[in-house]
């Protein structure tokens, strides 16, 4: 029988090679047209993308694809203030909101040939590489709570939750790496 | 599970999405000029059709997109999914269930 206590989910999200706390990051969602979703990616220095739940990256930044007039924009903890002014110069004039969410939410990232399985726990999508290739993501539910889901890898998945969702989360991602893991 | 396909993502499971009620209700232009009876009529009235049901459906935990769908009421299944601003698919034209 898998030891699926508390202490053993916090030694699973402390020590695991399989689920992991991600540093802090910058966080910005930017909603607008065409043309200013294409001036902020620039800016950014990140290749110009318009396919759906697809994310593009470059040097430590991301531009996820959240809807058609909607990205989040991911960066390293540091880069939030450089961000927010390498937007603003390139928004202006252009209507389009721009809202820092650095910490609203947190990450995490499940690794390995289990990753999958694992977020199938509380995750309806299909995650099989063909129909979920890497660098494909949505925003989509795990469980109860909604999260956006980055394939990072071909066994590598970024899962970003709202701050307040990240114990539920956690729990639900521990309890299910346990039982996957032994 | 139900897979919708939403018009920007694809086929999704149904527990992504929200449902808006009936699609292509025209908001009178002036409302000022609406009888009570119009206007109670564009507040209150929809069909409740059984077949086929012409409704709006939102992928909240998606794209966040609203869109329309074609779905047969008598069992549930969706004809057609669509773009907020394009016509309904001809009836002819979209995939029947199997009965
Ligand atoms: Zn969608």
């Amino acid at each position: 029988m898998a030891d699926l206590s508390t202490a053993r989910q916090q030694q699973v999200v402390a020590t695991s090679p399989v689920l992991r706390q991600l540093p802090p990051a910058s966080r910005f969602v930017l909603r607008g047209g065409p043309q200013a979703l294409v001036a902020a990616v620039g800016a950014l220095g990140l290749p110009r993308s318009d396919s759906p739940c697809r994310a593009v990256r470059n040097d430590g930044r991301a531009a996820l694809w959240l809807g058609p007039d909607e990205r989040l924009l991911l960066g390293t903890a540091d880069a939030a203030g450089e961000t927010e002014s390498l937007l603003q110069r390139a928004l202006a004039g252009m209507p389009h909101s721009l809202v820092e969410i650095s910490h609203a939410q947190g990450a995490f990232e499940l690794r390995g040939a289990r990753a999958a399985t694992i977020l199938n726990t509380g995750c309806p999508l299909d995650l099989d590489s063909a129909a979920f290739p890497v660098d494909m993501c949505t925003r989509t539910v795990f469980a109860k709570a909604q999260i956006v889901l980055w394939r990072t890898g071909a066994e590598t998945f970024r899962v970003e939750t709202a701050r307040s969702f990240a114990p539920y989360v956690t729990k639900i991602l521990a309890l299910a790496a346990c039982e996957a893991m032994s | 599970m139900l897979l919708i396909d939403c018009p920007y993502c694809g086929a999704r499971p149904e527990l992504e999405f929200v449902y808006g009620g009936q699609a292509h209700v025209a908001r009178p232009r002036n409302p000022a000029e609406c009888s009570d009876e119009q206007w109670a009529d564009f507040l209150y009235w929809r069909d409740n059709s059984r077949g086929v049901h012409a409704e709006r459906w939102r992928h909240t935990h998606g794209c966040g997109q609203f869109f329309n769908a074609l779905r047969d009421t008598t069992n549930d299944h969706f004809l057609a999914t669509y773009r907020v601003g394009e016509a309904a698919p001809a009836l002819e034209r979209v995939a029947r269930p199997r009965t």
